[in-house]
């Protein structure tokens, strides 16, 4: 399954550019990024903060749109489409793990993993997915608690589960560790990269730390919203 | 998963996590309010009806000066209602000495259908001061008399002593005090005595020619006694009318209907209130579900499946908690309504669904135009919140939601008020309103956070807070003013009208007149009044003359045969009188009260009589009095209060005119009921003043007015408990921003008390605001609403602004702190590591 994926561009972006008004000046937050990321990847994008990582990987997502240039997602020019299309692309795609795990807290771990699922009306068993995933992270005990039941390693866990659910090709880990301490953050990251193999999912990862980027087969860096080889 | 299930299952989650308490909570208060509101206010109504309906011993009566026909009866059975007749004539009674002049009352059993008839006990049949007083069971046996006191007194009777009445011989059997009648007025109430209809034709009284009023008497539900009158209406003939409690007896059809567009007030204020209520917490919902509408948005949710799970979970939301609400209100209503029997005699008649029906409905469409605006709005997070906490939703877009609230609420009011004209009122006034209290609270907040930098700590603090939420400020501002108001308005109004109704009727209303006072008796009667230590009343001078001519025109009875109302009076003879001065219960509406000195032949005219007889400013008017003629020219219109008891006249003419032509005088009294022994003496020392006894009716009249003034009350507490929702929703609406605000703040080293200080300001500013915009739209409203629907004249009354402006500080500021205590107690640390 790994080897069918292997270099191709499950990714690629042309000439993107991101600016803001600020009052009177136009502030260039990224300018003219080119890069591909290959199916099977796993490419860390590093970067000082303020280097404008989150903002390239909103772009990346679909989330924010560019002022400028291209981004193509599983060979979809992802900014062609309207915003619910990209969704659905997202939804179909896309994994995504967070600095702060968004997990929604009206709901429990297993009804956070069961939602991306229920979102994309497959008819897939939701429960039996999520259940498994959870206990595939070491949560099986803790499926029905709420996220402010959880600890902060326990609620990134159950995100890595949400964000292997829908079996995306492509996931998005933004700061994966930062809201973690570092025992936390290492087990966090194994997990992750364990599941990544698993699933054989391409990986995109964001960080400012020079260790955990090593991890991954290559890296980015952005300084000054641009890209530095 | 369809986005039905998904939905009711992300409802049922929210239920769970208690993310929705606030929303519910406010819905199911101001749903249950209403409702409440509703039950009771119908329930009430049917009550008052019924209770009123005493004084006319039926719900309805057929009267006719024919006997009626038999078909009637039979309708009115085929019913279900109950029916009994009477029928009523004058006639002299004697007991072999004396003779009087009695109205008698022939009734068959079941009378009277409502109410009772009072009796005096046997024992205290030899007129004591204060007899004891039974309530009777029956109606007098075949054979037997019931005769008021008049004829007690005047003829000198005693238990079991025999009458003639006609050629029947009957035996006095008991005292009555009291019995529902719906003539009960001015001229009719000399001696009344009460017999078996059976004995009707053995007194051989009834002849072609008699003056006699044959009454059908009709009781039963409100729905059937409706359609009895309905299939009545085409049937009657000119000789026969229909007469129900408000055709009978003005002061009391305008108290009911009063009290009753005052309680579709009050449930009025209840849904102002409720939208409020919505529209703030509903602002808590989105912001809490302003992540999770990002995440599901990165997830890959579309805006349509966003828009339908939040559709579907609201409208489920709505039907739940308005089912809940209902079950609740009908619970409260009926414990009211156990509380109210203590007030009303009668037994409360159960309620319709429509109330419930109403409450469910309103529930609903609250819900849909207050809440869903919003919260489909959320449809439009941006996904990529999900990496920016900073970014939200746009405030246009929330603000453009509540217009479909607005618009929805009008429609409302207008079907809820079920009068277009108070609808729109209401309408017009809070949309006003809600325009003008925004505008000023935008600038209220621009200029007082300008004043910041000249405040001390707390007070900088709290601007500074408000001014940062200026929009939610606003929003709260208004809705606290919007609901302050509601609550103002219905006190405002509710306080004149029950002071209204006292003051028609007070304590010492007149309960006595005097009639057929000759002009050589004036003087010695005002001189047997000083004996008393009573102030003389004044006498009005009374003349009567039959309208012959209008304009120079005969006219004849026949001349109004398509209205008997008005043959009724043309018939009849009027009462002239004469006066100088207007008096201070009529009030001229057309043309002008003319100088004290006028020598001209001009009179003024009651505005009802004027339209009954078709007559208007300028007509020359031709009285026959005593064989001759009398012509005025009508040079004003006076609109006429009778609620007050007072004697009043159709006709007066200045001074000087009248003079060539034989007058009597009536005047009107008040005698405490301790001192009555001196009307008997009246009675004996001019035995041809006639007194007519109008203690009962008065009595009566005040006793309902009372319970209509209890059964106000008693709503306007439900709509203060909807006024508390709102408040409540208010202060939970910024509660999460409080709480992330406490964590910095105590994390930064402010102490508790620091942090409740500034909030204290915080909360007595947005207080003072709505307090002052409630006072403002309070006083306009309230006199627009007095003068334009209820009618009656509104008094300023500058201590509203007082009242309003210190009930929100401090309603808000004891609100607010109560409800952030438990986020200032909780340690920041807990609450900092929440929100990562």
């Amino acid at each position: 399954m790994l080897d069918n994926r292997v270099d191709q561009p499950i990714l690629w972006t042309h000439a993107l550019t991101k600016q803001v008004n600020t009052g009177d000046t136009q502030l260039t937050i990224l300018q003219d990024i080119d890069l591909q990321v290959n199916a099977g990847e796993a490419v860390a994008i590093i970067g000082a903060s303020g280097s404008g990582k989150s903002t390239l990987l909103g772009l990346l997502a679909g989330l924010d749109l560019p002022t400028a240039g291209k981004v193509h997602l599983d060979a979809v020019d992802i900014f062609t489409l309207d915003e619910d299309s990209r969704a659905a692309l997202r939804g179909k795609v896309l994994g995504f793990v967070f600095q702060s795990f968004q997990l929604l807290p009206a709901l429990t771990a297993l009804e956070n993993v069961m939602l991306p699922l229920e979102l994309s009306q497959q008819n897939k068993d939701a429960g039996t997915i999520a259940r498994r995933l959870l206990e595939r992270v070491g949560l099986a005990k803790r499926l029905d608690h709420y996220p402010k039941q959880l600890s902060g390693g326990e609620q990134q866990r159950v995100a890595i589960a949400r964000a292997f659910a829908t079996d995306p090709k492509l996931l998005l880990a933004d700061e994966p560790t930062g809201n973690l301490d570092s025992a936390t953050g290492i087990q966090i990251i194994d997990l992750m990269f364990e599941l990544n193999r698993e699933h054989g999912t391409t990986l995109v990862l964001v960080t400012h730390d020079e260790a955990l980027s090593q991890r991954c087969s290559r890296q980015i860096r952005l300084a000054d919203g641009k890209l530095v080889q | 998963m369809s986005h039905f299930k998904l939905s009711f299952r992300m409802l049922c989650r929210d239920w769970r996590a208690g993310e929705l308490n606030v929303l519910v909570l406010a819905l199911i208060i101001a749903v249950s309010g209403m409702t409440t509101v509703g039950f009771f206010a119908e329930r009430v109504e049917l009550a008052l009806t019924r209770e009123s309906n005493q004084l006319l011993g039926a719900d309805l009566l057929v009267i006719s000066s024919r006997p009626l026909p038999e078909i009637y009866a039979e309708e009115a059975g085929r019913l279900g209602l109950a029916i009994s007749s009477l029928t009523k004539f004058p006639s002299m009674i004697s007991d072999g000495e004396n003779n009087l002049l009695t109205e008698i009352k022939a009734v068959t059993e079941g009378y009277p259908l409502r109410g009772r008839i009072h009796l005096a006990s046997r024992s205290s049949m030899l007129r004591t001061k204060q007899p004891e007083i039974t309530t009777a069971n029956t109606i007098p046996q075949p054979g037997t008399i019931w005769v008021d006191e008049k004829v007690m007194a005047r003829l000198d009777l005693k238990a079991n002593d025999m009458v003639d009445v006609g050629a029947a011989q009957l035996t006095v059997t008991e005292l009555v005090v009291r019995e529902p009648d719906h003539s009960v007025g001015f001229i009719n109430m000399g001696a009344r005595a009460m017999i078996n209809a059976s004995d009707l034709s053995e007194t051989d009284l009834i002849q072609e020619g008699s003056r006699v009023s044959y009454q059908l008497l009709v009781a039963g539900e409100v729905k059937m006694v409706q359609q009895f009158r309905d299939w009545l209406k085409p049937q009657l003939t000119k000789a026969q009318r229909v007469e129900g409690i408000r055709d009978a007896r003005p002061e009391i059809k305008a108290a009911l209907e009063r009290a009753e567009k005052f309680l579709s007030l009050a449930a009025l204020a209840s849904v102002v209130l409720a939208a409020a209520a919505i529209a703030l917490a509903v602002r808590r919902f989105t912001q809490r579900h302003l992540d999770g509408c990002a995440v599901m948005r990165s997830l890959g949710a579309s805006q349509r499946q966003l828009f339908y799970l939040y559709g579907h979970y609201f409208i489920t939301l709505g039907v739940i908690a308005s089912t809940i609400a209902c079950l609740i209100g009908f619970a409260a209503q009926q414990i009211l309504a156990s509380w109210l029997i203590g007030i009303v005699d009668t037994a409360l008649p159960w309620p319709s669904w429509l109330p419930a029906l109403q409450g469910l409905l309103v529930g609903l469409v609250l819900l849909v135009g207050f809440a869903l605006p919003p919260v489909l709005n959320l449809r439009s997070v941006p996904a990529l919140r999900v990496l920016r906490r900073d970014i939200g939703l746009s405030n246009a877009h929330s603000l453009a939601g509540y217009l479909l609230g607005l618009v929805t609420l009008s429609l409302l009011f207008i079907w809820k008020a079920q009068d277009i004209k108070l609808g729109l009122y209401i309408v017009t006034g809070f949309v006003s309103a809600i325009v003008i209290f925004g505008c000023l609270g935008w600038l209220l907040i621009k200029v007082l956070s300008g004043l910041r930098h000249q405040a001390g700590g707390a007070w900088r603090y709290g601007l500074a807070s408000i001014h940062r939420r200026a929009i939610s400020s606003i929003l709260q501002a208004v809705a606290l003013g919007l609901g302050l108001m509601s609550l103002l308005v219905l006190t405002l109004i509710q306080n004149d009208l029950i002071d209204d109704w006292h003051a028609s009727l007070p304590p010492d209303a007149p309960n006595h007149f005097l009639v057929n006072i000759q002009a050589d008796e004036v003087q010695s009667l005002q001189e047997f009044f000083q004996q008393y230590e009573i102030e003389p009343p004044p006498m009005y001078p009374m003349v009567k003359g039959r309208l012959i001519k209008i304009n120079g025109k005969n006219i004849s009875p026949k001349n109004y045969g398509d209205d008997p109302h008005a043959e009724r009076h043309i018939r009849r003879e009027f009462n002239l009188t004469w006066a100088s001065e207007l008096s201070s219960d009529n009030q001229i509406v057309q043309g002008a009260w003319w100088n004290a000195d006028t020598h001209e032949a001009e009179l003024s005219i009651e505005e009802g009589i004027a339209k009954t007889i078709r007559v208007k400013l300028g007509d020359e008017l031709t009285y026959d009095i005593a064989g001759s003629h009398f012509t005025a020219k009508i040079t004003s219109v006076r609109k006429v209060d009778w609620d007050t008891f007072r004697a009043n006249f159709f006709v007066v003419v200045p001074p000087g005119q009248l003079d060539n032509y034989p007058a009597s005088f009536v005047t009107s009294f008040y005698v405490p009921p301790a001192e009555i022994a001196m009307v008997h003496e009246l009675v004996r020392t001019f035995p041809s003043i006639l007194v007519v006894d109008v203690a009962v009716v008065i009595n009566q009249v005040q006793q309902m007015i009372q319970q209509v003034s209890q059964a106000v009350e008693f709503v306007f507490l439900f709509t203060l408990l909807a006024g508390f929702a709102v408040l409540y929703a208010a202060i939970a609406a910024t509660q999460d921003e409080r709480i992330y605000e406490a964590a910095i703040f105590r994390a930064l080293g402010a102490r508790r008390e620091q942090l409740s200080r500034a909030w204290a300001a915080e909360f007595a500013i947005l207080g003072g605001l709505a307090g002052l915009f409630a006072s403002a739209g309070a006083s306009a409203l309230a006199y627009v609403i007095s003068k334009h629907v209820l009618h009656f004249d509104y008094t300023f009354n500058p201590w509203i602004w007082v009242v309003g402006t210190l009930a929100g500080v401090i309603g808000v500021l004891v609100a607010g702190l109560l409800g952030t205590r438990s986020v200032l107690s909780s340690p920041p640390l807990l609450t900092l590591r929440k929100i990562g």
